[in-house]
């Protein structure tokens, strides 16, 4: 934890700004590139996109408690939204046809394959994605935590969403036993097979969360 | 993917004069599990999207009345699996929507959505350089002399032999549900067994929905052939995937013997497949094992294999064998 306080400028307490990481990098270039929008060059790609964005449609999201007006082209994803205008990365691409479980977000709650749902679909409620779970002052999530104690990953790129599905299974009542937690992480793909890590630290997640 | 106007609507009557007003065009959007997902693939281009998940009135499920289950359209997938009537007295209606996709996908879809989900073949979905008659009509059809290990046995046509992928459908078949429609004509209701049509001469028309067309409900009537029943699923895995090989049994046990029997399959056809033969071959009698692997047989009579799915006549003989034996133990 100590590591992770000294390399993410974000972390309570560090006002290191200068220690800016690949991901802060990343975010910052993203911001600069959602405030132009249009992509320049090619007139004519130009032109399809203004057609097709008509102005855009202007929808107000709510996303980890914070409410904002966003105006976006109706074919965008709730998922490419949370990544490419909102810069927050936790939910990944993998798939992008709702086959991976990498994208998994909750909406009022109840995850869903955020790549597989328009962002206009997720207008007026509660979107929570992994940067929004941790608690006060920092505190991991149960659920983080539990991956960490289980060791329960290896590239991590599925991580956030079987996290975020690993919170809602316990919620659902879904995470009685190991079987049970398999049926119902079915759709979250583990290339590096973490599998025994991520039921053993649903299970102990689950204990810690006061159900299943 | 193309580019659309999206309006949300808040009532089944607004949803359809939307859709009056757009024209051919148009698409209704439930949980997106299926339009999304063949908008990204080109294949679903719609010009105008009708949000009708705002529609309240389309949401609800109601199991306690008397006479029948009733299922709003918008009804999600997830909840109706948990419904405590559905799970303790039709587990085959259970069964067959909490073994399909994920709990993600399963939060999102809705059980109107679901009954409309288009096949899984891969030509289907690939597009160029494959030939796909429900893709583009009068093109061909790749399956056909392609990798056929997933393809229909029965109800294909020499136009299209792509297996209807769906679950809860077939349960609803074993359970004589109607679906309840509204649409520019009117409101109209059809029994399901006349809602998915084989492909015929055109694969392209997959359902006896008109354009226009909403589904509003899904109605089960209340039966005793629930409870002794199971919804059986064969997987290349044991979770998350297509059927190979399902079936949706429903028994009603009187002394011992059975006095009805339903008998629906599922990832074997090319729409959800009602087995009369074979359940009539099941009444007045004792279920043994030897009986149910002769039903299951019989299930299967009339399937044409292709080049790679020959073994999927005995693996659903035996589905359905193995159904009928988990069935009567619920009896």
């Amino acid at each position: 934890m100590a590591d992770r306080g000294l390399t993410d400028p974000r972390m309570p307490g560090n006002d290191d700004i200068l220690a800016l990481s690949r991901r802060e990098f990343i975010f910052a270039t993203t911001a600069a590139g959602a405030a132009m929008l249009l992509p320049l060059g090619d007139p004519e790609a130009l032109a399809q996109t203004v057609a097709t964005i008509d102005g855009g449609v202007t929808a107000t999201f709510r996303i980890n408690g914070t409410q904002q007006q966003v105006t976006l082209d109706a074919r965008t994803s709730l998922l490419d939204l949370l990544r490419e205008k909102m810069a927050l990365t936790g939910a990944k691409k993998g798939c992008d046809h709702g086959q991976c479980g990498a994208c998994t977000v909750h909406i009022d709650g109840r995850r869903v394959a955020s790549c597989l749902t328009m962002a206009l679909q997720a207008a007026d409620q509660d979107v929570t994605t992994i940067e929004g779970i941790v608690g006060d002052g920092g505190t991991l999530h149960p659920m983080q935590q539990a991956f960490i104690d289980h060791d329960a990953l290896q590239c991590g790129y599925c991580t956030p969403g079987q996290i975020m599905a690993g919170i809602a299974c316990v919620r659902e009542g879904h995470a009685s036993d190991r079987n049970e937690i398999r049926e119902y992480m079915s759709g979250n793909l583990c290339r590096c097979g973490a599998y025994p890590g991520i039921v053993a630290a649903i299970e102990d997640a689950a204990l810690k969360m006061g159900r299943g | 993917m193309r580019s659309f106007s999206y309006t949300k609507v808040k009532t089944a009557a607004d949803a359809v004069q939307a859709y009056t007003g757009a024209g051919a065009g148009a698409r209704y959007l439930a949980g997106g599990t299926t339009l999304y997902d063949l908008m990204k693939l080109d294949i679903e281009k719609p010009e105008h999207v009708i949000d009708i998940n705002g529609i309240t009135e389309l949401g609800s499920i109601s199991t306690g009345g008397s006479k029948e289950l009733v299922f709003g359209a918008l009804a999600r997938m997830a909840d109706v699996a948990e419904d405590p009537v559905v799970r303790a007295q039709y587990p085959v209606l259970s069964e067959s929507l909490w073994r399909a996709a994920s709990q993600q996908l399963r939060n999102m879809a809705s059980l109107g959505g679901n009954l409309l989900q288009r096949t899984r073949c891969a030509y289907f979905r690939h597009g160029e350089p494959y030939a796909c008659n429900k893709r583009n009509p009068g093109s061909g059809c790749a399956a056909l002399e392609g990798l056929d290990r997933g393809h229909a046995l029965l109800g294909g046509s020499d136009s299209c032999i792509a297996v209807y992928p769906g679950d809860m459908a077939v349960a609803l078949l074993a359970l004589d549900a109607v679906v309840d429609v509204t649409g520019p004509s009117g409101d109209r209701t059809i029994p399901i067994a006349k809602f998915h049509q084989t492909p015929e001469a055109s694969p392209e028309v997959e359902t006896s929905m008109q354009a226009g067309e909403l589904i509003t409900a899904i109605r089960v009537p209340k039966s005793r052939v629930g409870r002794a029943s199971t919804y059986h699923k064969i997987r290349d895995r044991e979770s998350y995937a297509f059927a190979l090989a399902s079936a949706a049994i429903c028994l009603e046990i009187q002394d011992d013997r059975v006095r009805t029997a339903r008998i629906a399959i599922g990832g074997l056809a090319t729409k959800p497949w009602r087995a009369i033969d074979a359940e009539q071959a099941l009444v007045g009698k004792r279920v043994t094992a030897a009986l149910a692997q002769k039903v299951g047989m019989l299930t299967m009579n009339g399937a044409k294999p292709g080049r790679h799915n020959t073994f999927r006549i005995e693996l659903g003989a035996r589905t359905v064998a193995d159904a009928i034996m988990i069935a009567r133990s619920r009896a």
